[in-house]
Formats: structure tokens, C-alpha cells, sequence
């Protein structure tokens, strides 16, 4: 397989900050590649550099075979690009925008119908409706059309599903799993439950990247057994785990809590006993598979524990 | 009536020939944590616009702390937190000066102001960070901070909207423990989210739907009405069919 992206120890300051650090990553033909991280975590600063918009303060970084520095008119053509905040024009229709990003690149709607359709055809009946107009769902529709419309060979999305509903989100991962056939993906997604619909992922908090896998491999390396715990008075069956001696980590999670114990053979009657005694009747326990988000803390946690 | 924090009856807001918020009928218990969801476009923000007296309505009654929301608007306003993920504290001031600024407008004495900022700092655990701007600050202390300020006067309700978008997951979780703490001391909770394993967290969840409350349960009985495994899931199966409605008639 050919890397589409090679990013080698990428460091970017800006005054203070230090948003990257020494960063490596290589990203492969066809892959729907995930970039997953909170608000700050530097996935922003990382997508410009890719596209050519930030240089690097030191480390090489090549996207499809050329330098993002000394061939940068080269990679631009090649790229579709879709920044975090809607940027299309607001006072141009629908279809008059994607005309205008087809001639901005010298093709036309109808040369490249085909591999627009499947995102182009769902707001194609709004095609008389300006862009500013249209409901938050149906802006990504628009904004991810006018990204593809010249073919490029690689998509760069920017947290595409960031403040949108539940709904859209689903259907955006879906019109992604059919294009990534034409084309390698690179997206950035503060919604960790995203992660389950990438090839691989990047983890990355603060500057840097925690881990690079397959979303089955990163819930693999969870060792630790996990615990779901739940009571109705949630937040006193918190602050009574969270005083537990032996308590690892605790973390609130859909409708119970999820534990971790310090030991490697935690003792659950111990737990219970200990939990009654803090006024918390009728706990229940049971073990959980852990998840996308579970790694993810842990990983944090343990980095947090190393500083 | 005061023995609830929220009654809305019938409420509903036009705009020209649009219907925002459609004879929406619902209470919010005092002391209650409730959950505020519904698709993009649904509705949410227009509600919300009207409970903190922002927005008159069009028809149909609510009251917010026992108050009127055609009459008392002012009034709301001061019985009332808000904070969104969009704007609450100024980035130019430094943290101590968005809470003596906000202080200032609720009308707290200066020894009180005192006492909360200390409070505050703690809880927050800012520590040496109150002297520093608030653009400086990551955005998981900017949202614990920003909701310390919302309930600074102590409000009745408090109105998040949006709260934790883009928080990383351990900072969204911090929140959370200051939502129930705050729900312990006896201020409800109207909260709205993206993340719907927050809904969980929520004693009760209303789902809206083109303008309407299709939902409103706990999350066990929402999930055993709907014979669904999460919240996720019965979000799902209500606003497809908005979707759907808004793909195929043109």
C-alpha cells in the first residue's frame, strides 16, 4: 500500500503554544483514516498543514508522494478540503455553488456526477435554495459536494459532524464508507463513538498523538477488567467510588458508572459491602466490554500519570 | 404552581407562516435534571429563547420559577442561569474579572462576590490561572468555569445549552459532577446536548421533533417504550422520520 500521508516528527508553535509535537503519522491508500481528539488538541493546526495552509516549524510532511512545503501548487489541485466552519457562499444557491467550485478547478458538475452523487443527490432537490438557507445537515451535504466535485485523491474534513444531531452524524459516516472507494479520507471528530467507523485512528490530546490503530486493536489493549456500577442517586454512588481505596478510575457512562480497580483481582463483595456501608443499597455490578471512549481516558490518564 | 420549576401549556412560536414551537405541553420538577433534545432545526433554541425570556410567545401559557413569560420577562431574567458552548464569558477579561463582572450584574454584595470567587477557583481548580485571560484557557476549564458563573446568583433553574460540545471526555464527565452537585443544592437543570450518553445522566428527557415534543420519559422508560438499548437509538427512530419527511418532499 502506498502512503497518501507521511508526517514525520511535525512540531508547530505558535508564540506559547505548542500545538504539535513532534509528530509521525502515515495515512494509506483507501483508508477512511480517523483523527480523534477533544476541542484544542491540535487536530485543526494539523489539518492546515496538510493542506498546505501552515508550514511546519521543523519535521517533513509529504501529502500524495510530494513536499507540503516545496510542492505545495501540486498537492493543492489533489486535495478536497473541508475546514471546521461552513465556508461556501451563503447568497449563492446550491447548485450555483457547486458550479462554481467545479470551474474554480476546470471541470464541470456533469463530468464528475457520478462520484458526487451519492452525497449531491440527497440536496439535489434543493438545488434552487441558497446555501444559507439550508438546515446544518444538509450544509455538510452541500460543503462535502463542493470538496468532491473536481476528484481529488484525498479528502481532508475537518470535525464535518461537530454541533450536528445524532441523525446527520449517522448518515454522514454512511455517504463516507461509500466514497472512501474513490478516494482516501482523513477525517477529524471530537465524537469518540466515531471512531468504530474508521480503518484506523490517531488518538490526540494536546499536541500529541497517544496511539495509532484499528478501532478493534485500541479497544483490545483495554486490560484492565471493567466494571458498569449504577444506583439511582448517581452522584452519591460517585463520590463513593471515588473515595473507594482501591478505585482506579471512575467515569460516568450512558446509565452506569464505569470502575476500575487498582488490583488485579478486584473483590466485588468488598465493593458492595463497602457501598452499603456509604448508605448505597441495591448497587448493581456487572462486567462490561469497554468501548472506544474507555480507551481513550485511559490512555489520558496514564499519559496525566507519566507527566 | 411554585412547587414546579417549569409549566409550559400549549406553547407555541410562529414565525411568518413557520411554526417553530408547536403546542408544546410539559413540567420540569424543582431540583430536576432535564434533558432538552431534538434534531437540529427542531425547535430547541426557539423554546429556550422563550423560557428565559428572550422571546414572547405566540400562544399558550408557561411559567419559569412561578413567573409569567408574557408579563415577567425581566423578573425570569433574574431568577435564571444560562450559559451555551457559542458565548458566556468574555475571552478579554481574566477569570476573576468575568466573575466580578457577572457578580456586578446579579447584584452581589462584595463579601458574597468574595467568597464565591474563592469557591469558585477551587472547585474549577484554577488555582493560578485567575489572573489570566479566559482566551487562554482550554476549553474544558473555560465550560466549568463558564457554568460556575451561570449559577454565581444561585438562580432557581439553570438553562446549559450545548454545554460540553467538543469537551474531552474526562473534562465532560468533571461537568457533569457539578451539574449534580448543583442539582443537590436544589437548582434544576434544563440542559440540551449532542452527546446523547448524557442523556442518561438526565432524570428525565424530552425529545422534540419538528417543532414538537414527540418524548418524554425517563431514560429507562423511554428505552422501554421504545424497546431500544440507549437513548441513541430512540433519538434515532423519532427524527428519521423529520429526515426523511425533509428529503423527499420538495
Amino acid at each position: 500500500m502506498n502512503p497518501i500521508i507521511q508526517i514525520n516528527n511535525l512540531n508547530k508553535s505558535f508564540g506559547q503554544v505548542h500545538a504539535l509535537k513532534s509528530i509521525s503519522l502515515e495515512v494509506n491508500e483507501s483508508e477512511l483514516f480517523g483523527i480523534i481528539g477533544p476541542d484544542g488538541a491540535g487536530k485543526t493546526t494539523l489539518f492546515r498543514t496538510l493542506a498546505t495552509l501552515y508550514t511546519p516549524d521543523s519535521g517533513n510532511v509529504s501529502v500524495l508522494g510530494y513536499d507540503v512545503v516545496r510542492d505545495y501548487k501540486k498537492i493543492r489541485p489533489l486535495l478536497g478540503y473541508m475546514p471546521g466552519r461552513f465556508s461556501l457562499y451563503q447568497d449563492l444557491t446550491v447548485e450555483e455553488n457547486i458550479r462554481f467550485f467545479a470551474s474554480v478547478f476546470g471541470t464541470t458538475l456533469e463530468e464528475n456526477y457520478k462520484l458526487v452523487e451519492p452525497v449531491y443527490r440527497q440536496i439535489e432537490p434543493f438545488k434552487n435554495r441558497l446555501a444559507g438557507d439550508l438546515s446544518g445537515g444538509m450544509k455538510q451535504k452541500l460543503a462535502l459536494s463542493c470538496a468532491l466535485i473536481h476528484k481529488p485523491r484525498l479528502l481532508i474534513l475537518d470535525e464535518p459532524t461537530t454541533g450536528v444531531d445524532a441523525v446527520s452524524r449517522v448518515e454522514f459516516w454512511d455517504m463516507l464508507a461509500i466514497l472512501v472507494k474513490d478516494v482516501t479520507i482523513i477525517v477529524a471528530t471530537p465524537y469518540m463513538d466515531e471512531a468504530r467507523r474508521c480503518n484506523r485512528v490517531a488518538f490526540i490530546q494536546e499536541g500529541e498523538i497517544l496511539q495509532v490503530d484499528t478501532p478493534e486493536a485500541i479497544v483490545k489493549s483495554f486490560k484492565k477488567p471493567l466494571f458498569g456500577v449504577s444506583h439511582k442517586n448517581r452522584f452519591k454512588l460517585i463520590r463513593a467510588l471515588k473515595n473507594y481505596p482501591y478505585s482506579e478510575s471512575v467515569h460516568t457512562f450512558g446509565d452506569s458508572i464505569h470502575y476500575t480497580d487498582q488490583r488485579d483481582l478486584p473483590d466485588l463483595d468488598g465493593l458492595k459491602t463497602y457501598l452499603h456501608d456509604m448508605g448505597l443499597e441495591n448497587v448493581e455490578i456487572g462486567t462490561l466490554i469497554p468501548g472506544i471512549e474507555d480507551s481513550f481516558m485511559a490512555l489520558v490518564l496514564k499519559e496525566a500519570n507519566h507527566a | 404552581m411554585p412547587d414546579k420549576a417549569i409549566i409550559a401549556e400549549n406553547l407555541t412560536r410562529k414565525f411568518g407562516d413557520f411554526t417553530a414551537v408547536d403546542q408544546v405541553s410539559f413540567d420540569v420538577e424543582k431540583g430536576e435534571i432535564f434533558g432538552f433534545l431534538g434534531a437540529n432545526g427542531a425547535g430547541k433554541t426557539t423554546a429556550i429563547r422563550i423560557l428565559t425570556g428572550l422571546l414572547a410567545p405566540t400562544s399558550g401559557k408557561a411559567f419559569v420559577a412561578g413567573l409569567n413569560v408574557y408579563t415577567e420577562m425581566e423578573k425570569i431574567k433574574k431568577s435564571i442561569g444560562y450559559m451555551s458552548q457559542k458565548f458566556s464569558l468574555y475571552d478579554d477579561l481574566t477569570v476573576r474579572e468575568n466573575i466580578r463582572f457577572y457578580g456586578g450584574i446579579y447584584g452581589l454584595p462584595r463579601s458574597i462576590l468574595k467568597q464565591k470567587t474563592d469557591e469558585i477557583i477551587e472547585i474549577v481548580g484554577l488555582g493560578d490561572a485567575v489572573n489570566k485571560r479566559v482566551a487562554s484557557l482550554p476549553l474544558g476549564w473555560k465550560q466549568k468555569l463558564a457554568f460556575s458563573v451561570s449559577i454565581l446568583h444561585n438562580p432557581d433553574i439553570v438553562f446549559l445549552d450545548e454545554p460540553t460540545s467538543g469537551v474531552d471526555p474526562i473534562t465532560r464527565r468533571q461537568f457533569w459532577e457539578m451539574i449534580y452537585e448543583a442539582s443537590e443544592n436544589g437548582i434544576t437543570i434544563f440542559v440540551t446536548t449532542h452527546y446523547l450518553d448524557e442523556a442518561e445522566y438526565c432524570d428525565r428527557v424530552s425529545i422534540m421533533v419538528d417543532g414538537r415534543i414527540d418524548a418524554l420519559d425517563t431514560p429507562a422508560g423511554l428505552k422501554k417504550t421504545f424497546n431500544a438499548d440507549s437513548i441513541e437509538e430512540v433519538f434515532i427512530r423519532l427524527a428519521r422520520k423529520e429526515v426523511w419527511d425533509e428529503r423527499y418532499q420538495s
